[in-house]
């Protein structure tokens, strides 16, 4: 029996349920003889294969799970539209609509209108450029400093309030004096984009560090275990779970972080933020929208990529159940 | 004949000044298979602790007379990443045996746990009663000559847990190793072992061994024996006077 749904749902807890209850009361009273706890072994067995098979051996293929991932921020999105559209042509007046032009006459002015689109959409890559960047810089410091941490309780001490502190200091107080030290430029920009997304990294990855069972610790410490493979072999792979969340979330806030620089760092090229600036400054009113629009479309591309991904490594361990 | 396990008036007393265990004499060899039963909280799993080496006595002496010991935890503790066989595998990796070596003793283990064709499958995907099979192959697949298990099947419902306890039997008797097995059931410590040995509540210490007669291989039914009422009864008097 193989199907490719993958949700066990309700009704099949409740069948099992049923299941228990008359394999205890059916079966429990009978004397167990040694031929019949083999028969009931091999029909244990065979329940077992049953059910392993429903759970779905099946792989799921990427593209599938892409969508499944995307599709209700899609459609949340499509909400927002609706929202727009009764905004613009329902609760404004007339004269106030250009505040909120409906979605339509936004996009369309906006999309075909290719002397805005060539600069937005250069913009938009360079900003995806610092973020990619900034989001990788954040990944190798976040997993060396939380690996650093969970090596002893004394370097968590020492560490983690600095990483508490980054955190709670607001970035925008930083902003100057990242300009003053590195310039106005792309480096300025990766580095409030670090700043920002480091934390999460940090944090999950070290709460996944330490997620192993005391047994899994007392099992490699009975083998005589290395610090080394007690890393490789336990402690990171547990950790896995958590850094995909800490990823998700740090590649959400590597965007805005390079946004955020962009704003305020407008030296050389200009960003998807330096635009907005821009639009802001001169009323744009198409133009911002479109260009918020794009970021949006950016962001749920970079959380699908991650949200997949995560799917493709940790979903095998539960047999693609999630 | 040489002793697997001897342990001479151990005691165990934590930082925190609580005293797990006081005065505890025990004595194993190949082919014994003693079950401890007693109280909650009376040191059964620091017993095991200590003759595992995880933690330390704070009195008396343990000796160890073994080239390898394995232990079976209260839950299956799988590495949920890895499947079934490399699960079994990783006491061989971590211990640097080659790898075609460890990967055929590890199938022959969980041939021997009666999970032949669950190789490939990951722990989320098998029933409490197989994730402890794995457990148990995991242990044996080093060839254990003192094998500790700590209350490995409280965990598992009536029905899995009488059958698990045929199995275990069935290998104890195949592989001879010296067993030292917690439990918290009377009859599960009467139906497995040649001794059992009742403690008190804390401090633990010793207050009756009792010897079980019957040979090995036993039948399941022997569980409804009088002969084997009478000795649980035994057994929870001395329980029962200490607890």
């Amino acid at each position: 029996m193989k199907t490719t749904t993958t949700e066990a749902g309700p009704e099949r807890e409740a069948l099992d349920a049923v299941g228990a209850e008359i394999t205890e009361r059916v079966i429990a009273p009978m004397l167990p003889t040694e031929t019949d706890v083999e028969s009931a072994a091999a029909a244990d067995v065979a329940d077992e294969t049953a059910e392993q098979a429903h759970s779905g051996a099946q792989s799921t293929p990427w593209w599938r799970s892409a969508i499944r991932q995307s599709a209700p921020i899609l459609l949340a999105l499509a909400g927002i539209a609706a929202i727009w559209y009764l905004v613009s042509l329902a609760v404004l007046p007339q004269d106030q609509r250009f505040l909120l032009p409906p979605p339509h006459e936004v996009f369309s002015r906006a999309l075909t209108n290719s002397a805005l689109m060539t600069p937005m959409l250069e913009a938009l890559g360079r900003t995806m450029v610092v973020a990619m960047i900034g989001l990788v810089i954040a990944v190798v410091l976040g997993i060396g400093w939380a690996v650093v941490m969970s090596s002893s309780g004394w370097a968590e001490r020492i560490l983690y309030p600095y990483a508490v502190i980054m955190q709670t200091i607001p970035i925008l107080a930083l902003v100057p004096l990242i300009g003053i030290w590195f310039g106005y430029g792309f480096p300025a920009r990766v580095i409030v984009c670090v700043i920002i997304a480091l934390f999460p990294m940090i944090s999950n990855t070290l709460f996944g560090l330490q997620s192993a069972s005391p047994s899994a610790h007392d099992l490699f410490t009975l083998n005589k275990a290395t610090a080394l493979q007690r890393l490789t072999k336990l402690k990171f792979p547990a950790a896995l779970p958590s850094i995909f969340t800490g990823l998700r979330n740090a590649a959400g806030l590597s965007v805005i972080g390079a946004m955020v620089g962009d704003y305020f760092f407008q030296q050389g090229p200009v960003g998807i933020g330096g635009l907005l600036r821009t639009y802001t400054l001169r009323l744009q009113m198409d133009a911002l929208f479109t260009a918020i629009a794009l970021t949006a479309v950016f962001g749920v591309l970079v959380f699908t990529i991650f949200a997949v991904l995560d799917r493709l490594v940790i979903g095998r361990w539960y047999g693609l159940k999630r | 004949m040489t002793r697997t396990l001897v342990m001479e008036g151990v005691s165990k007393r934590f930082d925190t000044g609580t005293v797990a265990l006081t005065d505890v004499d025990l004595h194993l060899a190949a082919g014994d298979f003693v079950s401890v039963v007693g109280p909650s909280g009376c040191g059964k799993s620091t017993l095991l602790r200590l003759a595992s080496g995880l933690d330390h006595v704070t009195g008396g002496t343990i000796e160890v007379n073994a080239h390898s010991t394995s232990y079976v935890f209260q839950e299956p503790a799988l590495l949920e990443w890895r499947s079934a066989i490399r699960n079994v595998e990783l006491t061989g990796e971590l211990r640097g045996v080659p790898t075609s070596d460890r990967r055929a003793r590890a199938q022959e283990a969980l041939d021997l746990v009666g999970l032949t064709g669950f190789e490939q499958q990951f722990p989320r995907q098998l029933s409490g009663g197989m994730r402890m099979r794995v457990s148990i192959a995991r242990a044996l697949v080093t060839e254990p000559d003192l094998a500790l298990f700590d209350e490995p099947f409280g965990a598992l419902d009536e029905i899995t847990r009488l059958r698990m306890q045929t199995e275990l039997q069935r290998i104890f008797q195949l592989k001879q190793f010296a067993g030292l097995f917690i439990t918290h059931s009377v009859s599960e410590a009467v139906y497995l072992s040649n001794r059992v040995i009742v403690m008190s509540g804390r401090p633990g210490r010793v207050v009756a061994d009792i010897k079980i007669p019957w040979d090995y291989p036993r039948p399941p039914e022997l569980r409804y024996e009088p002969e084997f009422g009478a000795i649980t009864g035994e057994v929870s008097a001395a329980l029962g006077e200490h607890s």
